[in-house]
């Protein structure tokens, strides 16, 4: 990974400057970046913050060194939008859910939107949105995906860190599974008979649920190599009703590839 | 019992032993006998562990939980070193071993057997693990004779149990009316005879103790004859001959790809596994990198970091992954350590959530070469 702070995108400032933009999303990835206090004022020190509507008016022109997006594409306006912050981004980070596989809001992509809308809106004619929610890759190529449902504060500060010197950043692909060991939970899988996604997600929330006696909701979408078919075959196997098995792995990641194709397939297998 | 747990106290020990937890006897913070699983077993299956009541259990008739003496003295992450930059150079601020030392009441024999790998890795050779040799040095183990095993156990294949018989400072057999006491080193001695209303036992305790452990090994000798009874689990066993070569001549046999399909690469086998003992170690430095902290984390041959070589991910497939964990374990160990890296524990059996079981893994590829 080149180093940032070698060669800007503008010339104006000393400094590299970082933009955030919002998607269809809830702000909550955003504010985990304002959540950083004590690093805040050190990324400050390094970094332009240019554009970050949610902390701060003063808005400056791209382009950028990195920009940071959340939220999903959920309509055409975006779907342009998105091609222009790509030009303006030099390192392009999709930071959550809804901006690396669609958030909770892609269950719309099993239903139909034009049904919800006649029945939500008073003025449904008002309403122009997309059939369907999906990830920012989907749209404009992405140099790195930050996952989680909410992002894991000290992962981005690990991002941004690893930016600015060049490095790798340290954001492990492995499965909570490992996580939730180093900390000494209990596996509630096997000691409790939970239906746990641990073993397919990708780690970085440190493996919270289980350790709350829960089970893994897959927030940080597929690891590596997940192999959601045998997680479910085996929960369904020891009792789990495959409704349950569904709306488990279409979560927030739900239409992450692996998640995706693996909800859809337990569903056609109860259809036919 | 509360008399061993308050001289170990007195002599300056942090005490853990086995109580129950979340479903499971694990190891923890001892300080007094009320705490531990009086009357609690362990069923254990690959994918599944649950307590039970029983009636005539004592206070350690669970077997082996999913804790093991490696958090102690491996722990799962460590400040290896810390840098500071000071006046244009870095300041390196040794690594401190100011912990005081560590009793542990519960390790098996499968456990001791372990540790005695563990310590081969970390202790032997050239270069020796400073944290490791500290915490290894100050430990002082209270093992316990197992007198039921789980039907995952099979360290009578492995030949490192039931019955230990060195790597302890002391040994607990549990009879009906009391405990017999081995003596395992001096300073075990030394904590014994401080131990309120203890003395020396009539031989016949001995004898009885000594019965104990044969009758459970003899019953998991018999298991190769004997069928696990309807409905109960598989009795584990694990036919050890030729082993090495087995598995290293077979490395393209079907059976990789047939487990792959069941495997999650999830690695709670190897972290469970008390002789596992791979780990990353990387530099984290802070926004101002003006102080960096080499860290060092658990990891295994499950996850890609593991072959991360410059040309890129050499282990791409859970079927190369599986393959290399069980490889290592049973046959490249044997030429790296000079003994096998299983002691038939049998935990990465019930720990692992699709229940995925090396002893029939290993049947399944012997039954295709005969
Ligand atoms: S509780 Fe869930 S995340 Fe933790 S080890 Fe078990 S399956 Fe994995
Ligand atoms: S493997 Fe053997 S020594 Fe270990 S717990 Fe089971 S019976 Fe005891
Ligand atoms: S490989 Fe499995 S049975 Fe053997 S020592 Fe490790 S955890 Fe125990
Ligand atoms: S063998 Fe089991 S515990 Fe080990 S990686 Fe595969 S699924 Fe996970």
């Amino acid at each position: 990974m080149s180093k940032i702070s070698e060669q800007h995108a503008t010339g104006s400032t000393s400094k590299p400057t970082l933009a955030v933009f919002k998607f269809a999303s809830c702000y909550g990835c955003q504010l985990s970046l304002l959540d950083a206090e004590d690093e805040l004022l050190a990324i400050a020190h390094q970094i332009e913050i240019a554009y970050f509507l949610e902390a701060r008016t003063r808005a400056l022109e791209g382009p950028y060194d990195i920009g940071l997006v959340e939220g999903s594409i959920t309509t055409e306006h975006d779907a342009e939008r998105i091609r222009e912050i790509r030009r303006q981004c030099r390192f392009l980070v999709t930071i959550g859910a809804c901006a690396t596989a669609g958030g909770i809001q892609a269950l719309r992509n099993w239903s139909d939107v034009g049904e919800f809308i006649q029945q939500v809106y008073a003025t449904p004619g008002y309403i122009s949105t997309l059939a369907t929610s999906t990830a920012i890759t989907d749209h404009v190529p992405v140099d790195f995906e930050l996952r989680g449902c909410p992002i894991n504060t000290a992962q981005l500060v690990e991002l941004i860190t690893s930016l600015l010197i060049g490095r790798t950043p340290r954001v492990p692909n492995y499965s909570v599974c490992i996580e939730c060991k180093l900390r000494g939970t209990v596996c509630v899988a096997v000691a409790q008979g939970i239906s746990c996604l641990g073993p397919v997600t990708q780690a970085g929330c440190g493996a919270i649920c289980p350790s709350f006696n829960r089970e893994c909701f897959g927030c940080y979408g597929p690891q590596e190599l997940a192999n959601v078919t045998s997680l479910c075959e085996r929960y369904e196997e020891r009792g789990e009703p495959r409704d349950h098995l569904v709306r488990l792995v279409r979560n927030f990641n739900g239409y992450a590839p692996a998640f995706r194709a693996a909800g859809d397939a337990l569903e056609e297998e109860s259809h036919g | 019992m509360q008399g061993l747990i308050d001289a170990l106290k007195e002599d300056g020990y942090r005490v853990i032993g086995p109580q129950v937890a979340d479903g499971a006897v694990v190891y923890d913070e001892l300080e007094s006998l009320e705490q531990l699983p009086l009357g609690v077993i362990d069923e254990q299956d690959g994918g599944v562990y649950r307590l039970a009541r029983r009636q005539d259990a004592g206070y350690f008739d669970h077997v082996v939980g999913p804790h093991s003496l490696k958090r102690y003295l491996f722990p799962p992450q460590e400040t290896l070193q810390q840098l500071q930059l000071k006046d244009g150079g870095w300041r390196v601020e040794p690594q401190q071993f100011d912990e005081p030392p560590l009793a542990v009441i519960g390790p098996r024999s499968c456990d001791l057997h372990a540790m005695a790998i563990q310590d081969r890795v970390f202790l032997e050779g050239p270069y020796v693990d400073p944290g490791y040799r500290a915490r290894r040095e100050g430990l002082f183990v209270v093992s316990v004779q197992c007198r039921r095993a789980a039907a995952t156990c099979f360290c009578h294949s492995m030949k490192t149990g039931p019955r230990a018989d060195h790597g302890f400072d002391l040994a607990l057999s549990e009879l009906d009316d009391c405990f017999a006491i081995e003596v395992g080193s001096e300073r075990g001695g030394r904590i014994l005879a401080a131990v309120d209303g203890w003395k020396p036992g009539a031989p016949t305790i001995v004898d009885r103790a000594n019965d104990q452990s044969s009758q459970l090994e003899r019953s998991m000798e018999q298991r190769s004859t004997t069928e696990a009874a309807p409905g109960a689990p598989k009795l584990r066993q694990l036919d050890t001959q030729d082993l090495r070569d087995l598995l290293l001549n077979n490395l393209d046999h079907p059976r990789w790809e047939q487990v792959a399909d069941r495997c999650l690469a999830c690695a709670n086998c190897t972290m469970v596994c008390p002789t596992c003992f791979c780990s990353s170690v990387s530099e984290v430095s802070d926004l101002t990198n003006e102080h960096v902290r080499r860290e060092r984390t658990w990891t295994s041959c499950f996850t890609a970091e593991h072959s991360f070589l410059t040309s890129g991910v050499v282990r791409n497939s859970t079927a190369a992954r599986y393959r290399q964990w069980l490889t290592h374990k049973l046959s490249t160990w044997i030429d790296q350590f000079d003994s096998s890296g299983c002691v038939g524990c049998g935990r990465c059996i019930t720990w692992c959530p699709v229940g995925i079981d090396l002893t029939e893994e290993v049947a399944a590829i012997r039954e295709t070469t005969k």
